[in-house]
C-alpha cells in the first residue's frame, strides 16, 4: 500500500489552539482536553501538537524532532546532520508507552545550529535550515522532520489525538501556544510524518479542510524552490506562510489576505490605495489562494492566527478569556476549558483571528481548566 | 482533356411540391449555384457550385431545399479514398496550391476529449454558483515575483495588465479577411462583455475606435495599419510571428478584397495585394523580436502589455520561454487546429502540433524555468466550448481565444470556402451586397449570447470542483484525469489516468 507522500489523502479534521497573550506557559494539559472532547471528528488515524516556548533553555537553538524507522537511518541522518550543525544536545524525545499507540517510530531531538561554514548574506541561518529540512524530508527514506523552529517542538503521529498527547507525555511540557489536531484521513496514512501539525522552522500549522486549489498551490510554490513531499495542503500552507512572510516580507495579515482575498466585487468598494493592495495581491499571488474549504491555526513564535476560507466552508469558533485566547473547530471544545470565557465568536470567511503575543519573556502563573 | 473529372460535392435537392418558385434561394446564393429556368418555369442548380453553406436551405421559406454529401463512391480503397483522389484532381486541372479556409478538418487526436474534470464528493463541498461569488476574472500581464507593501501601502506598482471578466477573448480575425460588420460584431460584444477582440492585422477601422479599449491590436509582419495612434488606441498589442492554421507561411489578401475601406484601414492603396511576408523582415532571431517588444513598448510608454503570437510547432516550449526572456507579457500559441480566411490545405493540415500538447509543455517549461509568472499564457486553436476553456485553465493556461467558435455564432457553417470571398453570411467578404447580410447589433447580440452562457458554464464547472476563484484552477493539473493516452502522452500533458 502506498503511504503519505506517495498518494494525496483527504481529511475531515479537529482544531484547537491556545495562546497566553502575555507569554504565560501552561502544560499541555487543556490542550489534550480540548481536543478529545472533538474525539469523534477523528479517526485514529492521525493526532499531534505544537508547542512554543517549551524549550526556553535552548532558546536560540534549531530544535530539531525527527522521526526514524530504524537505527541505520538514524545513523546515516545524524552522520550528515553532524556534518552541517553543531549539535549543542541530542536524546530521544521521552515517551510513555500507550496501549493504541502502535508502531511508534524512534523520535529523537536535537538542539542545533548551522556551522558558520555555510552561511552567508544570501543564505542565512533560517534558509539553511530550511533546505536542510526539505533534503531529509524529500531525499532521506525512513526519517522525517517533524519540526525544526527555535523554542517550539511538534508532536505528532497516528492515534488519537489524546492518545498521542498522553505518548509524548504533554503534561510536562510547558509553553504559552498550543495547538492541536485530530485527523480524520479517508485512508491509511501509513507513517507518522503524515500527521499534523506541519511544520518549518517556527512555523506551525494544523488545518481541517481539502483544498481544492491543491495543484494550483503546489505548482506556484514548486516555483519558488519549495518541494511538496507530501502531498498535504498543510504542508502548502506553510510553504505558503513562509514564502508571503519570511522571503517576501509580508505581514502576516497581509498573508492571510492572499490565502483568502477579498472578492472582486468587495474590492470595487475600497478606497482606491486599499483597492491598489489588494488587487496588486490577488492579481500577483492568485495561484496561492487557498480555494475549497479549510480552517487552520497557524502557530509562530509571536502568536496565532487562525483562519477561514472565503465562504467559511468549515467550522471555526473563537473565545477570549482575559489573556488567552482560544479557536477551535467547535464551542463546546473551548468551552470544556473555559467554561465562561468573556467573548466568544463565530469569525466570518477570509477574516483572521489574530492573537500575538504581547510580553517578552516567560512567567509561569496558569490556571487550570478543573480535571 | 476538355471535361471536368471532378464530381460535385454536394446535391442540391428540391422538392418539387414545395418549391413556390419564390427565388429566395436564387437571390441569396453568392455561389450562383440556384438560377431561374424562363424555359421550364423552375429553379435549377449547379451543384458544382455548392460548397454547403446553408444559406438557401435557411432562407426557403417552405423548407424545400436539402443539401446532401453526393453519394457518388469511388471504388473502395483505403488508402487512395476519394478525399485525395479530388485533390488530384483539383491540382490536375487547375495547377496551383490547394486553398482552403477554417481551420483542419482532420481527425487529429482530441485531447481535450480525453481528459476528464474532477468534481467534490464528500470530502470537500462543491459549491452552487447561483448561491455563492463565483469568480473568473482575469488579469493577463507579466506578473512580479512579490509585492511590495509599506504602511498598507503598495510600493511599486503592478506592470500593465489587460483585464479580463471571463477567460475568453476574440482571436485575431482582421479587417479584409472578414468583413466590416463582422468586426464590428466582434468589437461591441467584447466591449459588452468587458472581455477582448482582436484586429488582427487588418488595422483598426475608424468606426472600431470606440470598441479600442477591449481591443488588442496586431503587428504583423505586413504592418498593416499600424501607427502610432493604433498602437496607442489598443488595450494590448500583440506581435504576431505565426498562427495555428499556416504555421511558417505569410498571408495574402488578394487586391480586389481591398476597396476603399480596407485601403484606408492597411494603409495600402485600393487595390493593392496585401502580403504579410512569412517571416517579420525586421525578426530574424529571438534577439530581433526583443528589440521590437521594446520598440512597441517605448511607443506606448510602457502603458500597455504586449503579447507575442506563435503557431504551436515542434520545439515551442523552448520557444516560449525565449519569448518570455525578450520581455514578452503575453504569450499566445495558436495550436494546429487554428482557423484561418485563406491557407494552403497541405500546410494547414500537416504543420504543427496540437493546442493541448504545445500548452502543458509551455505551461511546464515555464515553470521549470521559474518565469512562469513573468507572462500570461494565452491558448488559442480549436477551442469548441466551456469544458476546453476549462480544461485548458487546468492545463495552465491563463485564457484562451476562440476564432472559430465566433464565426460560427455569427452564422457561419464552415464550409471552409473563405478565400473565395463569397460568404453568404457576410462574414469573410467585403461584397456590399453580402457584408449587409450581417447586421452588426444582432451578431454582437449573439456573441455576447455565447461569452455568457459559456461563463455560467465555466460557473458550474469550477463550482463542482469546489472551487470559486479561477486561480485556484490555473496550472492544477490535479484537477483532470485521462482516458486511452499513452504514457509519454500523459507525461507531457502532466495528468494522471483516470482511477489514479
Amino acid at each position: 500500500m502506498l503511504r503519505e507522500g506517495e498518494i494525496r489523502i483527504p481529511s475531515g479534521c479537529a482544531i484547537s489552539g491556545i495562546i497566553n497573550k502575555q507569554g504565560v506557559r501552561f502544560s499541555g494539559h487543556d490542550v489534550m482536553k480540548s481536543i478529545a472532547l472533538m474525539h469523534d471528528r477523528s479517526n485514529g488515524l492521525g493526532g499531534g501538537f505544537a508547542a512554543y516556548g517549551i524549550y526556553p533553555e535552548y532558546a536560540e537553538h534549531y530544535a530539531f524532532h525527527i522521526y526514524y524507522d530504524d537505527l541505520s537511518i538514524k545513523e546515516y541522518t545524524e552522520d550528515f546532520l553532524s556534518s552541517k550543525f553543531n549539535i549543542a544536545e541530542s536524546h530521544e524525545i521521552p515517551t510513555k508507552k500507550v496501549a493504541s499507540v502502535k508502531n511508534p517510530p524512534i523520535v529523537w531531538r536535537y538542539f542545533v545550529k548551522p556551522k558558520s561554514e555555510f552561511i552567508d548574506e544570501d543564505c542565512g541561518s533560517d534558509e539553511v535550515v530550511m533546505k536542510i529540512v526539505m533534503l531529509i524530508n524529500s531525499k532521506f527514506e525512513g526519517a522525517f522532520v517533524a519540526s525544526s523552529g527555535k523554542n517550539m517542538g511538534a508532536f505528532k503521529g497516528v492515534g488519537y489525538p489524546e492518545e498521542i498527547g498522553e505518548f509524548f507525555r504533554l503534561d510536562e511540557y510547558k509553553g504559552y501556544i498550543w495547538t492541536s489536531h485530530g485527523r480524520f484521513p479517508t485512508n491509511t496514512p501509513g507513517w507518522w510524518g503524515g500527521a499534523h501539525p506541519f511544520t518549518l522552522l517556527d512555523w506551525s500549522i494544523v488545518h481541517n479542510g481539502e483544498i481544492s486549489s491543491y495543484g494550483a498551490n503546489k505548482r506556484y510554490l514548486e516555483m519558488f524552490g519549495y518541494q511538496l513531499s507530501l502531498q498535504t495542503d498543510t504542508e502548502a500552507i506553510t510553504y505558503a506562510f513562509d514564502l508571503l512572510v519570511r522571503k517576501h516580507g509580508l505581514d502576516l495579515e497581509t498573508a492571510c489576505s492572499v490565502l483568502a482575498p477579498p472578492f472582486w466585487r468587495n474590492m470595487e468598494r475600497m478606497d482606491p490605495a486599499k483597492k491598489e493592495m489588494y488587487t496588486a495581491l490577488r492579481v500577483v499571488y492568485g495561484n496561492l489562494l487557498l480555494n475549497g474549504p479549510f480552517s487552520i491555526i497557524l502557530g509562530t513564535s509571536n502568536g496565532i492566527i487562525a483562519l477561514n476560507d472565503r465562504i467559511k466552508l468549515r467550522p471555526l469558533v473563537a473565545a477570549t478569556k482575559g489573556d488567552n485566547l482560544y479557536v477551535s473547530s467547535e464551542e463546546s471544545a473551548i468551552r470544556e476549558i473555559c467554561p465562561n470565557p468573556d467573548h466568544v465568536w463565530t469569525p466570518k470567511g477570509g477574516e483572521p483571528v489574530i492573537g500575538m503575543l504581547q510580553k517578552e519573556g516567560v512567567r509561569d502563573e496558569y490556571q487550570y481548566a478543573t480535571a | 482533356m476538355s471535361i471536368s473529372m471532378q464530381l460535385p460535392d454536394y446535391l442540391v435537392e428540391r422538392d418539387p411540391n414545395r418549391c413556390i418558385k419564390c427565388k429566395v434561394c436564387v437571390n441569396q446564393c453568392a455561389n450562383e449555384v440556384h438560377s431561374w429556368d424562363e424555359d421550364i418555369d423552375s429553379v435549377i442548380a449547379a451543384e458544382e457550385k455548392c460548397v454547403n453553406c446553408h444559406r438557401c436551405v435557411t432562407y426557403c421559406p417552405t423548407r424545400a431545399l436539402k443539401i446532401r454529401r453526393n453519394p457518388t463512391e469511388y471504388k473502395e480503397n483505403s488508402y487512395w479514398n476519394a478525399r485525395t483522389i479530388r485533390g488530384i484532381d483539383r491540382q490536375a486541372e487547375g495547377g496551383g496550391v490547394l486553398l482552403t479556409g477554417m481551420g483542419t478538418d482532420r481527425p487529429i487526436p482530441i485531447y481535450w476529449d480525453r481528459l476528464f474534470l474532477n468534481a467534490s464528493q464528500v470530502t470537500n463541498p462543491s459549491i452552487d454558483p447561483l448561491r455563492e461569488p463565483m469568480e473568473i476574472k482575469t488579469y493577463l500581464g507579466s506578473k512580479p515575483d512579490n509585492v511590495i507593501i509599506k504602511d498598507g501601502k503598495l510600493i511599486k506598482e503592478l506592470p500593465p495588465q489587460l483585464v479580463l471578466d471571463a477567460p475568453i477573448m476574440f482571436g485575431a480575425l482582421s479587417f479584409g479577411a472578414i468583413s466590416l460588420s463582422a468586426v464590428k460584431s466582434l468589437a461591441k460584444a467584447a466591449t459588452d462583455c468587458g472581455i477582448m477582440w482582436n484586429t488582427g492585422e487588418g488595422g483598426l477601422h475608424r468606426d472600431a475606435y470606440e470598441y479600442s479599449k477591449n481591443c488588442i491590436v496586431q503587428v504583423a509582419s505586413g504592418r498593416f495599419g499600424v501607427d502610432a495612434e493604433y498602437l496607442n488606441a489598443g488595450a494590448a498589442i500583440e506581435i504576431k510571428i505565426g498562427q495555428g492554421a499556416k504555421p511558417g507561411i505569410g498571408g495574402h489578401l488578394p487586391g480586389e478584397k481591398v476597396g476603399e475601406e480596407v485601403s484606408r484601414t492597411r494603409m495600402i492603396p485600393i487595390g493593392s495585394d496585401a502580403i504579410s511576408p512569412a517571416p517579420h523582415h525586421d525578426i530574424y532571431s529571438i534577439e530581433d523580436l526583443r528589440q521590437l517588444i521594446y520598440a512597441l513598448k517605448e511607443a506606448t510608454r510602457y502603458t500597455k502589455p504586449v503579447s507575442v503570437k506563435v503557431s504551436a510547432v515542434h520545439n515551442v516550449a523552448a520557444i516560449a520561454s525565449g519569448i518570455v526572456r525578450a520581455g514578452a507579457d503575453i504569450v499566445a500559441i495558436d495550436g494546429v487546429r487554428g482557423g484561418t480566411g485563406a491557407a494552403p490545405l497541405r500546410t494547414r493540415d500537416s504543420v504543427g502540433i496540437p493546442a493541448e500538447l504545445a500548452l502543458a509543455s509551455v505551461d511546464s517549461r515555464l515553470r521549470q524555468e521559474g518565469i512562469r509568472n513573468q507572462a500570461s499564457l494565452v491558448i488559442a486553436g480549436g477551442i469548441r466550448n466551456s469544458s476546453d476553456v476549462v480544461k485548458a485553465i487546468a492545463l495552465g493556461a491563463d485564457a484562451c481565444y476562440i476564432g472559430t467558435a465566433a464565426l460560427i455564432t455569427m452564422g457561419c457553417r464552415m464550409c471552409q470556402t473563405c478565400y473565395t470571398g463569397k460568404c453568404n453570411w457576410g462574414i469573410c467578404t467585403q461584397d456590399p451586397k453580402l457584408v449587409k447580410r450581417l447586421n452588426p447589433e444582432i451578431g454582437a447580440q449573439r456573441l455576447a449570447n455565447l461569452i455568457h452562457a459559456w461563463s455560467h458554464e465555466i460557473k458550474e464547472l469550477l463550482g463542482g470542483m469546489g472551487i470559486n476563484a479561477l486561480e485556484s484552477l490555473r496550472g492544477n493539473r490535479l484537477m483532470l484525469r485521462g482516458v486511452g493516452l499513452s504514457e509519454t502522452e500523459y507525461r507531457i500533458l502532466g495528468i494522471l489516468p483516470a482511477g489514479e
